[in-house]
């Protein structure tokens, strides 16, 4: 094969980098379910069903109160969402759940069905990261998934680069954080060194169910049960991993660059 | 199958009584594990199992030329034993290992030091081996790395260019995984192991699976055994096809990169068809399958499957066509198959040594046992023949899902777990695309997990890369790396 092959190769395929945000979103797999909303009217009185089927303890039912679900503790693996009698947690197929506030996570009383999605940033931080965000990727006790699934932005399908997002090679380059894994305490000076090292103003990013609350591995005495109680967090991506597009979609979102609200 | 040995045997994805295991008294014990060495066996598990304040050792052994897995153990004992790493080098993680779980000393051990554990100045890290001279000097990396990679020390003792010396110092991961299924199966123990390495969820969850229904005295059912074969490949595609762009990318050769970097999400895409996530989480259970594909679902991946196949075909046609590839890669990172087995590399990072070694063929389970893919080996050990072996893998394991799909087996796909028997250890091992995962479950007394112990490709072969390196440009480093893509995850556990 000569080099006007693979030239040739290349220019059939075109472009390869989706529409969205342009266009419309690529659509979950069907199996996905996206994420999940409650409403609590249908509860029925005394059922705690959705309670014992989970595996991370993200919800609960104190007596006397509605269910509340945890969507930063959830890992959507949709045990609940099947052993519920009045279909009071169900998947509503959207990608986007990214939020700037943990409570925000919490799903279950009235007006709080579904969750809050995130604001941009203020007007300061978007003039300063709006049209070029230096991030700094640290795992600490990611299992690779949420790793294998930021990686992905960057390929040509996604193309991270067209809205100014990078993944730096330094601290020092980078305006903000993105964390992965429950933080092992075997990755607790790195972790606390590595946001020491950014210039500020810096913002900090968790993404999936591990740097949110702990993920699968909730409780155990050998992590932090997230990034929270160790660095201020400015935005939580939920999901076990979460989907690229939601992954995408926090980010933007952060940025202030789509246009809907919620 | 041999029968010369004292140890009982069994095969993969088998149970038998703990009281049926040979036992020794411990220096019949060592000196029997020894002998297996000897002859060439490989030793694929290797730990210990508290009996009050004492300790037992339990070898297992994969007779790969007899099919076969074997198991002892010693006798209960205290305060010390004589390390096998003198004699076998492939022991030296586990009975480093031993000694940071139990306190046990393994005695003349070469290198003794934490395996995980953090002694105050990072895990695993302490006394680096180093060499002295004017001219040398040391670089230390990690352990946060520059990209989006789980994190890890390497420590480098050069002369000028040159890597005399590697040590990698891991642990940062570590989360406890094998203490938190101590007493269960508990509710979220299938969650966990989907994720000891999350890019590996098929094989470990289908290995914990397997350990399950060997302790239980059940089989999944053959369409769920055949379901897990079907994510397994695709598992293994969608990480082949990643590694060879990541390789192409890290030699400046931009076609491959970009292209397989998106094939890989395509493989990914198919995994999320079956069960809506990208990893395959929640498509293996104990007992089989709990979201099966009906017809018209696995024409579609059928027909998405043979466009990714055509695509990475391709992009796998520009790298092996690029005289500036292979320069690159050929004599880079080389590791002999002598040195290899000593280190009892697994996966294709030994076939690539030229070692015919391959859980699909010398320990079939599940429906390996009736579909074969043949193993991918080529002699050279370096950057090219990893490379070489993964494409090999691609194209068989793209052969087999063609054969599969059009052959798909009726029935269901999930049976009830029976309760597991108590007393017993089953040994499951699954040919992830990393390599050999090797589950060992016992159960006590009450049928409840006393002891569950995962090894990780990656546990075995961190040692291959360490070794690859020496008398490499120090700037050939992140080729290398990328070459074997060990996991961080798998091996701190
Ligand atoms: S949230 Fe899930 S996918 Fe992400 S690191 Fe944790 S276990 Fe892995």
């Amino acid at each position: 094969m000569s080099v006007h092959d693979t030239l040739l190769h290349r220019l059939k395929r075109g472009c390869e980098t989706m529409a969205y945000p342009k266009g419309p979103a690529p659509a979950l797999p069907d199996r996905h379910g996206g994420a999940l909303k409650v409403e609590t009217a249908k509860c029925t009185a005394g059922c705690s069903a959705c309670v014992t089927v989970c595996p991370t303890e993200a919800i609960a039912r104190p007596t006397g109160k509605p269910v509340a679900l945890d969507l930063g503790r959830c890992i959507f693996c949709a045990e609940c969402v099947k052993v519920c009698p009045t279909k009071a947690i169900t998947q509503t197929n959207d990608h986007r759940m990214a939020v700037r506030r943990r409570e925000d996570l919490v799903l279950g009383d009235t007006a709080k069905e579904q969750v809050r999605l995130a604001q941009a940033l203020d007007e300061k931080l978007r003039r300063l990261f709006g049209r070029s965000l230096k991030l700094r990727q640290v795992s600490a006790a990611g299992c690779n998934a949420c790793e294998a699934d930021t990686n992905v932005l960057g390929t040509i399908g996604w193309d991270l680069g067209r809205f100014g997002i990078q993944f730096v090679a330094s601290p020092r380059h980078a305006d903000g954080l993105l964390i992965t894994g429950p933080v092992s305490k075997n990755m607790e000076l790195a972790l606390k060194k590595t946001y020491a090292a950014l210039p500020e103003p810096r913002i900090v990013i968790a993404l999936g169910a591990c740097a949110i609350a702990g993920g699968p591995f909730i409780g155990h005495p050998q992590h932090h049960n997230g990034a929270s109680g160790l660095v201020p967090v400015d935005l939580f991506i939920p999901g076990c991993p979460p989907h690229p597009l939601t992954i995408l979609d926090g980010l933007l979102r952060l940025l202030g660059k789509l246009e809907e609200r919620r | 199958m041999r029968r010369d040995t004292p140890f009982t045997l069994l095969t993969n994805g088998a149970a038998l009584s703990w009281a049926d295991v040979s036992e020794w008294p411990l220096a019949e014990f060592l000196r029997n594990v020894n002998a297996e060495l000897d002859r060439g066996e490989r030793l694929i598990s290797f730990f210990g199992v508290p009996e009050g304040d004492a300790l037992r050792l339990v070898a297992v052994l994969a007779f790969d030329a007899g099919n076969t897995l074997a198991v002892g153990r010693s006798q209960p004992f205290t305060g010390s034993f004589q390390a096998l790493t003198r004699t076998h080098a492939q022991a030296h993680l586990f009975e480093r290992e031993i000694w940071e779980q139990h306190g046990v000393v393994p005695e003349n051990h070469p290198w003794l030091k934490p395996v995980r554990k953090d002694h105050g100045a990072g895990p695993a890290v302490g006394d680096f081996f180093r060499v002295d001279g004017r001219e040398v000097h040391e670089v230390a990396v990690g352990p946060v790395h520059a990209g989006i990679i789980e994190p890890g020390h390497f420590r480098f003792q050069c002369a000028g260019e040159e890597v005399l010396h590697l040590e990698i110092a891991l642990g940062y991961q570590h989360r406890g995984v094998e203490e938190a299924i101590a007493g269960g199966p508990h509710h979220s123990t299938v969650y966990q192991m989907e994720t000891v390495a999350g890019d590996t969820t098929i094989a470990h969850a289908t290995a914990y699976a397997n350990t399950l229904e060997a302790l239980a005295g059940t089989e999944a059912p053959l369409r769920a055994q055949w379901l897990r074969a079907v994510a397994l490949e695709l598992e293994r595609l969608a990480n082949h096809t990643g590694d060879l762009g990541a390789l192409a990318g890290d030699v400046a050769f931009l076609p491959t990169a970009s292209a397989c970097g998106k094939i890989r999400g395509d493989f990914l895409n198919l995994t999320a068809l079956l069960c809506g996530n990208r990893f395959g989480r929640g498509l293996v259970r104990p007992g089989g399958c709990p979201l099966d594909g009906d017809a018209e679902r696995l024409g579609r991946l059928r027909e998405r499957l043979e466009t990714a196949l055509a695509e990475v075909q391709q992009a796998a046609a520009w790298l092996w066509d690029a005289a500036s590839v292979r320069t690159r890669f050929e004599f880079t990172g080389q590791l002999g198959a002598k040195q290899a087995a000593a280190i009892g590399l697994v996966g294709p990072a030994a076939r690539a040594c030229g070692l015919v070694r391959d859980v699909r063929f010398d320990h079939p389970a599940g429906w390996y046992r009736f579909a074969q893919v043949p193993v991918s080996v080529w002699p050279d050990g370096d950057v090219f023949a990893r490379a070489r072996v993964r494409w090999l893998e691609i194209q068989r394991s793209g052969d087999f899902l063609r054969e599969q799909l059009d052959a798909v087996p009726e029935g269901e796909t999930m049976s009830p777990l029976p309760a597991l028997a108590p007393n017993s250890l089953a040994v499951a091992l699954v040919e992830g695309w990393r390599g050999e995962v090797c589950h060992v479950a016992l159960t006590g007394a009450d049928g409840r997990l006393r002891r569950y112990k995962i090894t990780d490709p990656s546990f075995h072969n961190w040692t291959g890369l360490a070794l690859a390196l020496r008398g490499q440009a120090i700037s050939d480093f992140p080729l290398c790396n990328k070459s074997f893509n060990l996991s961080y995850c798998g091996f701190d556990l």
